[in-house]
């Protein structure tokens, strides 16, 4: 039974997956699709973000090291530092955050 | 492959290593929500997309049924046939090469690709990041599953934070024109707001939803690349 459920949700989500993949160029070219499809990775990278830095395992909201990590990050990126500086950068602070 | 090229590979090693090591959080969860060791590592092989298999190990452990638990992965593996939707015309991939990138489409691999200006760029980003996160992700799963919860937490050494910073630095060049700014925001604001009420990885398909919005209330398109 629980096997049935791990390769269900294998299978399921390869599908879904593969079906993004495979929608058609003359669906994307359409004005609205390219408009929506243009302003898709900001809100998704965006919602990543705030999800990455301000939720915990258990669905609440806190504010913990990796707000200041954030904050840190766009100080770095403002600064112009290069992605990996910005990307160590930031997970140093918030272990050094936690040690204090 | 050029000066530009190796640093898209040098920083998408970066996320797929940061990335990777979550494995082995999952590893220890997956066996100590009733899955045994070789379920565990089924799941980082076959579904491999983060928030689907933490949702199927916590509805486990919350003791509801394994289907509920398929279908609370299914619904939030939704989200990759958004990335897919973008990536297609990125990548342009065709048959049996579409058939093995599929599996590939997650949240960092796509992350680390739609900002690129080439094709070639973007598959770089897009399979160094997937298939070193694929590598790691399963690697780590089974040591995780293995050792259970004796493991020290990622978090000490602030990988989760690594993670965030990565995606900032990718929206970074986008925020540059108002309508990008506007969304980036609106959508932040829409995921926060939906941390409390839904499960992981719902709060990033709703926000998918402000883009919906926009882009279909925008009167003129927002001119930004890609």
């Amino acid at each position: 039974m629980i096997w049935a459920a791990v390769v269900g949700a294998g299978v399921g989500c390869y599908l879904l997956k593969l079906a993004g993949l495979s929608v058609p160029d003359r669906v994307l070219t359409r004005p609205l699709v390219a408009r929506v499809a243009d302003l898709l990775p900001v809100a998704l990278l965006a919602a990543l973000i705030a999800v990455q830095v301000f939720a915990d395992d258990g669905g609440s909201l806190v504010l913990d090291a990796r707000a200041v990590a954030l904050a840190a990050a766009v100080g770095l990126l403002m600064l112009r530092a290069p992605f990996l500086v910005v990307v160590f950068g930031a997970a140093g602070v918030a272990a050094a955050v936690r040690l204090l | 492959m050029d000066p530009q090229q190796r640093t898209i590979v040098r920083d998408s090693l970066a996320v797929g290593l940061a990335t990777g090591t979550y494995g082995l959080s999952f590893g220890a969860v997956g066996v100590s929500s009733g899955l045994d060791v070789a379920q565990t590592c089924a799941l980082s092989l076959l579904v491999f997309t983060g928030a689907s298999q933490f949702a199927f190990a916590g509805v486990l452990a919350a003791g509801g049924s394994p289907f509920a638990g398929a279908l609370t992965a299914l619904l939030l593996g939704s989200r990759n046939t958004l990335y897919g939707l973008r990536l297609a015309p990125l990548l342009g991939y065709r048959g049996s090469a579409r058939l093995g990138a599929a599996h590939l489409v997650i949240d960092e691999s796509t992350a680390m690709s739609l900002t690129r200006g080439s094709r070639a760029d973007a598959r770089i980003g897009f399979l160094t990041t997937g298939g070193s996160i694929f590598v790691l992700w399963n690697l780590a799963t089974f040591l995780g599953a293995l050792a259970g919860s004796t493991l020290g937490d990622p978090r000490s050494y602030g990988l989760d934070a690594a993670v965030g910073a990565a995606f900032l630095a990718l929206l970074w060049p986008r925020l540059d024109q108002p309508l990008p700014r506007v969304v980036a925001l609106l959508a932040a604001a829409v995921a926060i707001g939906a941390v409390p009420f839904t499960a992981a990885g719902v709060p990033v398909l709703v926000a998918g939803g402000v883009a919906v919005l926009v882009g279909a209330l925008a009167v003129r398109p927002s001119g930004s690349r890609t």
